[in-house]
């Protein structure tokens, strides 16, 4: 008798606990929406100062197609993202390649040296890339900036093909060969199609990493070379305007075709976007 | 699978395939960390350029109290971001492990819309919400005051003075170290909840009930059974919120007003404004060694 009502006492309680959790969870979340929410809907406010709602007007988003400055900065925006993406996903795949095929002396030390942009902080980053652009005499433009983008996204794209590469299962390359294909082909027909989904999962996070960056930007950008973070940030700094609220929802649109583009990617065979 | 080269023909091959990233990471990553190391012991030049030294003058620039005292301050705020996030993030991670299949996909591609999305919008969407005329003071200063105003009417009690009188004026926000933690745990607390959550869903539940068949209440099962095997999770969760929230720039930078400035924005004004290259460069040497110092702590923590 006593055991059963002790049972029950213990079930209520965890009950309580587990809506504790849910209403948690559901804090949590509105926690990480809310403020985007309202940027998102004060960007259609007719109001330019108030915080009051003063109707419904897209004049601010028609402002921000007629704004010179914005076009190019997101042509150069574009620009460092497509370069940067393209050579550090090249490199990025050899080098996983390398990495989890074969062993080698001073392995470790690599090991070492390819995570290390991964943890170390932005802006020390690219306090050493400033410092070392400035004393070799290069002049600070896109092309600093693609260098740079290429410096830190080679280890995330390391990173993700890795993961994919330590599922690989290796017999269906001997399978390959002992069908007589050479190592090319089987490269091209059998590895390469294997780990097609955590390439384009590495080169996505590449991408996204470098449309985002501001800070290692900011700091090897020169004169002409302003992407849209840098841009945006000149605009905070002038003053809070419904034309970054538009601009910041645009991105945000971005973002979230950035995200279900990725997770198409990862139902076509279990790519890893994840780099937890 | 790793073998060892055996042929020169494979030798090659693994040249190959590491030389292009090999040099990149030398030259663009190693060599310039090496130059701001030999430059944190050189000499501002007359005309913000560096005189190469040997002078441990910049690291004893850093003991002033003055820097000292931000430095001091940035690891707070660091510190206190993390065990929010840590806070926040594990219950979050745990309810989201424990939802069923259809919905975890749901919440973990809700979790992710965030994690990639601009970290300078997202400050951005903050700043619009705690600066004097932000939102949040829209609302203090109107509907809630106006609630404890027809609460007065109604109950007319001593009671809502204090209400009223606090909701009369707009609160400040802005520019204070509480902002710039709202800003960071916003900005950082994904990079808490996905760890978490792989180690939550990978947490071996019968373990748990073989705890309660032992008699183990739940905070115990809790604390000896399912923090103890969820623990990488914690700790790769803590490193990956520790590390940005110490070398923060633009958070302190758009939340933190004049007032409140972090070692991030000091290491920018030495190369933006004041253009002393060696100082500069000696304040983020010692905050990329106080980074890794923490990061070998915690993880030899973590493995015992």
């Amino acid at each position: 008798m006593q055991e059963a009502r002790v049972r029950k006492r213990k079930r209520r309680r965890g009950r309580w606990l587990g809506r504790l959790l849910t209403a948690h969870g559901v804090a949590g979340y509105i926690f990480l929406y809310l403020p985007i929410v309202i940027l998102v809907v004060f960007s259609f406010n007719a109001s330019r100062y108030a915080m009051a709602w003063r109707g419904f007007t897209l004049r601010w988003y028609a402002s921000l197609f007629a704004d010179q400055a914005i076009a190019a900065a997101l042509k150069n925006t574009l620009i460092v993202a497509g370069a940067s993406t393209i050579i550090s996903t090249v490199f990025g795949t050899m080098v996983a390649l390398a990495m989890e095929r074969y062993r080698f002396r001073a392995k470790l030390a690599f090991d070492a040296l390819l995570y290390l942009p991964i943890i170390i902080p932005d802006i020390a980053m690219a306090v050493m890339l400033l410092l070392f652009f400035v004393l070799s005499h290069t002049s600070l433009g896109l092309t600093t900036i693609i260098i740079s983008h290429v410096a830190f996204n080679i280890s995330f794209v390391a990173v993700v093909v890795r993961a994919r590469l330590a599922y690989f299962d290796v017999t269906l390359e001997e399978a390959a060969q002992d069908l007589y294909a050479n190592e090319w082909q089987t490269f091209r027909r059998v590895t390469l199609p294997l780990i097609m989904p955590g390439i384009l999962g590495g080169a996505l996070l590449a991408f996204t990493l470098s449309i985002d960056d501001f800070v290692i930007t900011f700091f090897t950008a020169g004169p002409g070379s302003t992407t849209l973070p840098l841009r945006i940030y000149s605009m905070v700094k002038l003053g809070v305007t419904p034309e970054i609220n538009a601009l910041s929802s645009m991105m945000l649109l971005v973002s979230m075709a950035l995200v279900f583009v990725s997770l198409l990617l990862q139902k076509g065979g279990g790519g890893g976007i994840e780099i937890t | 699978m790793a073998a060892q080269p055996r042929s020169r023909r494979e030798t090659w091959r693994l040249l190959f395939l590491i030389s292009p990233s090999l040099f990149w990471l030398v030259v663009f990553f190693l060599i310039p960390l090496i130059v701001v190391l030999a430059i944190s012991f050189g000499q501002r030049g007359t005309y913000g350029g560096v005189r190469w030294d040997l002078t441990l003058e910049n690291y004893a620039r850093f003991f002033d109290p003055l820097y000292l005292r931000i430095f001091g301050r940035t690891l707070v705020i660091a510190l206190t971001t993390t065990v929010i996030c840590l806070l926040m993030g594990y219950p979050l991670a745990y309810f989201i492990a424990t939802r069923p299949p259809r919905w975890r996909n749901t919440l973990l591609v809700l979790l992710m819309i965030p994690f990639w999305t601009n970290f300078l919008i997202r400050t951005y969407a903050w700043l619009l919400l705690l600066r004097d005329q932000g939102f949040v003071n829209a609302f203090w200063t109107g509907p809630l005051h106006a609630v404890f105003a027809q609460l007065a009417l109604a109950v007319p009690l001593g009671i809502w003075e204090p209400f009223l009188q606090a909701t009369s004026a707009p609160l400040t926000l802005f520019g204070t170290d509480g902002a710039i933690i709202i800003g960071l745990v916003y900005g950082w607390l994904p990079d808490m909840v996905l760890p978490c959550y792989a180690a939550v869903d990978r947490l071996d539940y019968s373990l748990v009930e073989a705890a309660q068949d032992l008699y183990a209440n739940r905070l115990r099962s809790f604390l000896r059974v399912i923090l103890p095997l969820t623990l990488s999770g914690i700790v790769a969760g803590s490193i990956l919120v520790f590390i940005p929230s110490l070398g923060a720039y633009v958070t302190p930078d758009l939340l933190g007003g004049a007032k409140s400035i972090m070692i991030g924005n000091v290491i920018y004004s030495q190369f933006m404004s004041a253009r002393d290259y060696p100082f500069g460069s000696a304040i983020s040497f010692v905050l990329m060694a106080v980074m890794l110092v923490g990061t070998l702590i915690y993880f030899r923590l973590g493995r015992e």
